[in-house]
């Protein structure tokens, strides 16, 4: 065997795992950890926070309204004499279970079917894209709040299915374009050829290459959905009372908000904060699992240096995902 | 060119259409508008209220397809139906749509020009100050859910110059109502500057985020190389056929963008006390008044046909592969 | 190339003739040079550590002289190009000197650069097809580089844009000025960029693979623009390449680049023909040659290029040279001319390279391995494997966002018969575009409705049902051209190479016992199965391809492309290895390729195919030393040769115009608008090819083209 040789892998970066080499480049995003952190303190404060706290949030306290922040009442309270922290939290509780789960559930049903419709085409195909069209002219909002008041009395998982039902098109669709060019990759298609059948094909091969946007579309769906919530709950149209959200706190104290600024800055105060740790979350986890994407992908970019054959040993390329521009904007 | 333009043209009308019908149907079947008479102290009969439903077309005792059909006659005759009271939507409409018309252009205008200059500068100046401080500034505001930043505004200018010093609530103070000589606009604007800045304060945010990343694609490009290797500076490059190039796939964020300013622009008007579309929105969910809420769904339809025109023509203009398709 | 072909000068040029083409030996000439480099170095900061792409080059041309650079991918030319003209992003750090008409160019502002950059140097890029800006008109952009430097009025300027076009010789230019790069064909948008990099009057040149992306007869016609841009400019022209076959002719000097550094430097007869430095001789061996009369194994250099962070100490190649000694593994050898040597080498035995050591024995030659029982049985006694007869693909052409109409067809295949007996390899090629690849995917889709039938194993595929399909998915495989592509990125090789398996229901024992014998058989370490393709080379990720597409042990591989993203050096290999595991395996293959030198080493019979037919068809023996159908002999003649003086003596067949549309095939003989012949016909021959098609005439035993003229002619 002569032509037969033993060639010897590189041994580039001392074999680093993916894994690995992904969270050595998150970590090295510091807003990114800012983000993680900020998460991370807003869930323990909400779950934690009621069973430290002695107020519950439907109790009144005829003591004292509208008292300011500080002594017995942490963050003071409103009219009512509920205890704003307490209430907060509840409110966060719901905020933050609402938008991990539409979160979830929106991206799974965007992968499987913005995968399945553009693998197989024909009319499945047709009627995704003439849904996400009708929605582009019509606002999931609105939609949302109009059916609001069917669901009402419904309870909150409803809700949540219903703000899913409505957010996962624009991501099905980047799905679908996405699967487009990989069915014609040609990992898919050795795959195809060698008698791989269709539904195998997109779960091996098609979604795992997507895990990418898949990840930072949770996130960013993440963040939207808890922005969706807060403004359908603002105008009554989503959590009822005596349940709360952030929303309908806010929404609740906005007369008295001027004098007892209090009211205002705390619910939203938090609302804010979830919104600005999942974008650091989602662009650290986009610089670090999809490199080729926008920001770091111009800067691997900037010279393109001529051939790009396949002996190249660019780090871009080792960790090279399908690049599309991820940024799916949330609906506010 | 013409014959694309016509083509996509009635390709958005019959989306139009159909959006507008499918939310007649969502509205007409989801809200109660018999729930207002119901429950009433002395009750109402039965039939009074069958008759007072009748009267506008919002009967649940008709099928939804005949009342679609009755409804469907009137808008095709320019006629939107009556309101819960019995007053015609149109009038309604008619008060309203001026207010939030002003509102969205406004926003649209100053946000898109605005996100593209921040957005592409931030893109040249990648990773320096500039584009990290604007970053992080849109990473705040677009965190923020309209209200949010609505109400912020207003309490802070209440708080840090003082209540009264920005008069916000409304379009007008009630004494320029109906006015439009000097001292009027001047208190119009004044009115603006709060919900103006709400939302272009969004816009620009999108538009820079997205702007930003369009532009750092266009870096690296080969043509961007070649404009330099010709000899122009890496500013001109930059402008002439970086951000010519890259501001391209921003333009159908016009359409897409102008729902969300829509619903945008319905936080803001409640904040603000403007009366106006999106208020009416609310207002009709709450008050179970399918047909006002069906023209404000027809609105939005249209405002997303309108920019739908407006972004196929830029583009056309734009984009010479379109052109001499 | 010949001068013949060139116009004469402009008449108001006051350069000498003499003055464009110097003596061959510049390290005598004493005009000054216009581009003078020195010391370049060049790092870029990186995840990984610095990057030191350029370590320290040196080169200058002088008026109307052809630097030719050569190196694999990743060896720092374009980077260095870029260095030159100030191109590089702002974290480079860039080091020595570069000096145009002795004033130093590092260190200028870009204000000071901009006035340098398409005034005085003229650059010409890779990939024609992206380096225009896409939003503005061809003749804008002309427009725009000569009025950045001179002073012209619009009508001045497109007066001028248009006689450019016209030098570069795009047809109907006064049109022509007002399309977009997209209406343009990849050759159109490479003159348009020569046109553009001329715009100034040049002092220098430079062009990094100006070819590369375009095939032969586009190359062809590409260089030819160039070297009349030369002698209409009297530039220099510094010419990057990887290509050795290109610059043979076209170069005075040549500069071989390896990790960042130029290894060997001389004029082109002495580094093609007495090369001193074992990476030049290795690269010169490794390429598979058009001119090759008897079959041979080529000789592959071992290894890789060394990764440009952690450069070993010592000479960068002693890893994979054959003859390095334990002072390369210590001391970086230099750029000098060495002893008993005609030019410089970076080697420390190059002196001993022609004179003691035999340069052309330094390299193990592998064995041609002997041919199988089945090989030497005659082909008419072989069984069949494959059979196409009228194999048509018709694509409908349509127009219509909301109601599809069709408005035409593209007939991609158009009636393709052939077959492959076992133990054959088949090479199928034509220019990019003509059918190859629909081909290839109408067989392995095993279709049903289309006109015309493919038989395997002597089954018609019409008839065939689910089970059927699958067992004979199992006996026909594909490897397909980028080795990056081709294998998923998140799976470790030994999944990828258990796939076909599982899905055709072996156990995990046969499986577990399959994989590690798979990865011996393509001259892998069965030891990496854990790893990712990511940490393979491209050579290495093609054989992984290649050991996938032999996993269920298939009597037919259809091979796309199988070699062309790889370089020189590691091609050789893996064609090595294609060869023995036919030989041994008793396969057959249908091998795509667009390289007449790559299918002339590997094939024994080649089809060549022009605008979805086939053209000429028959044993390989017969096809390059007679090749009777216009395009064939036009293809084979475009095919440059890595042989400076054949080169200097060839005359080219150029083609005119590019491959036309499918969609729009010519009548008659869809050749004939580009038909050289047809130009020296009379009359009434013209009319015949103009309307009637020409049928396949046989010509030999195993050879027939489809020309109403056929008649052989040596074109090599
Ligand atoms: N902007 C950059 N940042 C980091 N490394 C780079 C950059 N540009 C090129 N390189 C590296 O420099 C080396 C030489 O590249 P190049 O000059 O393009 O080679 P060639 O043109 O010979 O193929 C390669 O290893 C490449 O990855
Ligand atoms: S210096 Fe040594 S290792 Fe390098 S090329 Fe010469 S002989 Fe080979
Ligand atoms: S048939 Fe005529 S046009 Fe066609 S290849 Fe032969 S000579 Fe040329
Ligand atoms: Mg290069």
């Amino acid at each position: 065997m002569s032509t037969a040789t033993t060639e010897q892998p590189k041994k580039t970066a001392k074999r680093q795992s993916r894994t690995k080499l992904t969270i050595r480049r998150f970590a090295r995003n510091r807003l990114a950890l800012v983000g993680l952190a900020v998460m991370v303190i807003l869930f323990l404060m909400a779950y934690i926070g009621p069973l430290v706290n002695k107020y519950d949030y439907l109790y009144h306290d005829y003591m004292a309204f509208n008292a300011p922040p500080g002594g017995d009442h942490w963050w003071g309270t409103n009219q009512g004499g509920q205890d704003l922290f307490a209430l907060t939290m509840r409110g966060l509780q719901k905020s933050l279970v609402i938008g991990l789960l539409v979160g979830v559930i929106s991206t799974l049903v965007a992968g499987a079917v913005g995968a399945f419709a553009a693998y197989y085409g024909g009319w499945a195909d047709r009627i995704l894209m003439w849904i996400v069209d009708l929605l582009l002219v019509l606002p999931s909002f609105l939609l949302v709040a109009v059916m609001s008041p069917a669901f009402q009395k419904a309870g909150w998982l409803i809700f949540v299915v219903l703000l899913s039902a409505f957010s996962w098109m624009i991501t099905g669709r980047v799905v679908r374009s996405m699967t487009l060019t990989l069915k014609d990759r040609e990992f898919v298609k050795a795959a195809k050829y060698m008698g791989v059948s269709g539904p195998v094909i997109i779960f091996r091969h098609i979604l795992p290459s997507m895990a990418s946007l898949l990840i930072i579309d949770t996130v960013i769906q993440v963040g939207a959905a808890v922005i969706g919530e807060s403004g359908l709950s603002y105008f009554g149209f989503g959590i009822q009372a005596p349940d709360v959200s952030l929303g309908t706190i806010i929404s609740d104290n906005t007369t008295n908000a001027p004098a007892y600024p209090w009211l205002f800055y705390f619910p939203a105060g938090c609302l804010v904060l979830i919104g600005v740790a999942v974008s650091f979350i989602g662009d650290g986890l986009r610089d670090a699992l999809d490199p080729n994407a926008s920001g770091a992908k111009a800067k691997a970019k900037k010279i393109k240096t001529g051939e790009t054959k396949a002996g190249a040993t660019n780090l871009s390329n080792q960790l090279q995902g399908p690049t599309t521009s991820t940024d799916v904007l949330s609906p506010s | 060119m013409g014959r694309y333009l016509l083509r996509k043209l009635a390709n958005n009308l019959i989306l139009v259409l159909l959006a507008a019908s499918l939310s007649y149907f969502v509205a007409g079947l989801s809200l109660h508008p018999q729930s207002n008479y119901e429950g009433r102290n002395p009750p109402l009969a039965k039939s009074t209220i069958a008759k007072t439903l009748d009267d506008v077309n919002m009967n649940p005792d008709t099928p939804i397809v005949t009342r679609f059909i009755t409804w469907a006659d009137g808008v095709a005759h320019g006629d939107l139906g009556k309101t819960i009271d019995g007053s015609p939507v149109n009038d309604e409409v008619g008060r309203r749509i001026g207010v939030s018309t002003r509102l969205l252009l406004l926003a649209t205008l100053v946000g898109s020009v605005g996100g593209v200059a921040l957005g592409a500068l931030g893109a040249i100046k990648q990773y320096k100050l500039f584009d990290r401080v604007t970053t992080l500034a849109s990473f705040f505001i677009l965190a923020m859910p309209t209200f949010v930043l609505a109400l912020f505004l207003k309490l802070a200018s209440i708080q840090f110059l003082g209540a009264g010093t920005i008069h916000f609530t409304g379009e007008t103070d009630p004494e320029f109502a109906g006015h439009w000589d000097f001292a009027a606009l001047g208190n119009r604007a004044e009115h603006m500057l709060l919900p103006g800045l709400t939302l272009v304060l969004i816009q620009v945010g999108l538009y820079s985020r997205y702007q930003r990343s369009t532009m750092l694609d266009v870096l690296g490009s080969d043509f961007l190389r070649t404009a330099r290797a010709k000899g122009l500076r890496r500013r001109t490059a930059l402008v002439k056929h970086g951000l010519r190039t890259a501001i391209l796939p921003v333009v159908p964020l016009l359409v897409y963008n102008i729902v969300l300013l829509f619903v945008g622009a319905t936080f803001t008007e409640k904040a603000f006390g403007w009366h106006g579309m999106g208020e009416l929105l609310v207002n009709s969910i709450t008050r179970n008044d399918v047909n006002a809420t069906a023209a404000v769904s027809l609105f939005t339809a249209v405002l997303v046909l309108i920019a739908g025109i407006l972004s196929d023509l830029m583009y056309a203009a734009l984009d010479p592969r379109v052109r001499v398709r | 190339m010949t001068d013949s072909t060139n116009p004469s000068q402009p008449s108001d040029s006051t350069r000498t003739k003499e003055g464009l083409r110097p003596v061959t030996d510049t390290r005598l000439d004493i005009s000054q040079p216009v581009l003078e480099v020195s010391d370049l170095h060049v790092a870029f900061p990186s995840e990984a550590g610095q990057v030191r792409a350029v370590r320290g080059v040196s080169y200058a041309v002088r008026p109307g002289e052809v630097l030719g650079i050569v190196g694999e991918s990743g060896s720092g030319k374009s980077v260095s190009s870029m260095a030159v003209l100030g191109l590089l992003p702002e974290s480079a750090a860039v080091t020595g000197s570069v000096k145009l008409n002795g004033r130093e160019l590092l260190g200028l502002s870009d204000n000071e650069m901009s006035k340098i950059r398409g005034k005085d140097i003229g650059m010409v890029f890779q990939d024609p097809l992206s380096a225009l800006t896409p939003v503005y008109s061809v003749g804008t952009q002309i427009v725009e580089a000569l009025q950045i430097h001179q002073d012209l009025t619009k009508v001045q300027a497109r007066e001028r844009s248009i006689e450019l076009l016209d030098l570069v010789g795009i047809p109907d230019p006064k049109r022509r000025v007002d399309n977009f790069p997209h209406e343009f064909s990849g050759g159109m948008r490479q003159r348009a960029m020569i046109a553009m990099a001329i715009a100034n009057d040049p002092k220098v040149i430079i062009a990094d693979e100006p070819t590369t992306a375009l095939d032969v007869t586009i190359q062809a016609q590409v260089l030819e623009v160039l070297k009349k841009a030369q002698d209409v400019t009297g530039a220099a022209i510094v010419m990057i390449t990887h290509d050795l076959g290109v610059i043979a002719g076209f170069a005075d000097r040549v500069q071989v680049m390896y990790a960042g550094k130029p290894v060997e430097a001389g004029s082109v007869d002495e580094v093609y023909y007495s090369p001193r430095m074992p990476y030049t001789i290795g690269l010169l061996g490794s390429i598979p040659r058009l001119d090759d009369t008897e079959r041979r194994a080529l000789t592959p250099i071992e290894g890789n290029p060394p990764s440009m962070v952690e450069l070993p100490k010592g000479c960068p190649f002693a890893a994979r040279c054959p003859i390095a000694i334990d002072r390369c593994r210590e001391v970086e050898p230099t750029l000098s001319v060495k002893e008993g040597n005609t030019h410089p080498t970076a080697c420390h035995r190059s002196h001993e390279l022609g004179d003691t050591l035999d340069p052309a024995a330094i390299y193990p030659v592998p064995e041609v391995p002997e041919a199988s029982d089945l090989e030497q049985r005659p082909r008419g006694e072989r069984a069949t494997v494959l059979e196409l007869d009228n194999l048509t693909k018709h694509f409908p052409l349509t127009k219509g966002a909301v109601v599809k109409r069709k408005v035409g067809v593209v007939r991609a295949v158009d009636g393709i018969s052939l077959d492959i007996r076992e133990g054959e390899t088949l090479g199928l090629v034509g220019e990019s575009g003509c059918g190859k690849t629909t081909t290839l995917l109408e067989i392995l889709d095993l279709p049903k409705g289309q006109v015309g039938t493919v038989t395997v194993f002597g089954k018609d595929t019409r008839s065939m049902n689910r089970a059927d399909r699958k067992t004979l998915r199992r006996d026909m495989q594909i490897v397909f051209q980028d080795p990056m592509a081709a294998l998923d990125a998140r799976m470790p090789i030994g999944d990828i190479l258990a796939e076909p398996l599982k899905t055709h229901g072996w156990d995990k024992e046969r499986i577990a016992a399959r994989v590690p014998e798979l990865l011996e058989l393509v001259g892998l370490n069965p030891d990496h199965a854990d790893r990712y393709p990511q940490e393979f080379s491209g050579g290495q990720r093609q054989r992984i391809s290649i050991a996938r597409a032999l996993a269920l042990e298939p009597k037919l591989v259809v091979l796309d492309e199988p070699v062309s993203a790889l370089d020189v050096s590691i091609q050789a290999g893996v064609l090595n290895l294609l060869d023995e595991l036919k030989t041994r395996l008793g396969l057959s293959y249908l091998f795509v390729a667009h390289d007449l030198s790559v299918v002339r080493h590997i094939a024994d019979r080649i089809a060549v195919m022009y605008l979805g037919r086939i053209v000429e068809v028959g044993d390989t023996q017969s096809i390059f030393d007679a090749p009777s159908h216009p395009y064939t002999q036009a293809l084979l003649s475009a095919v440059p040769l890595p042989d400076p003086r054949r080169e200097r003596e060839r005359t080219r067949i150029l083609l005119t115009g590019d491959l036309p549309s499918p969609a729009n095939v010519p009548s008659g003989c869809r050749f004939r608008n580009r038909c050289p012949k047809y130009l020296s016909l009379d009359e009434a021959e013209q009319l015949r090819c103009r309307d009637e098609d020409p049928a396949s005439a046989k010509l030999a035993d195993d050879h027939s083209a489809a020309c109403h003229f056929a008649k052989a002619l040596e074109v090599i």
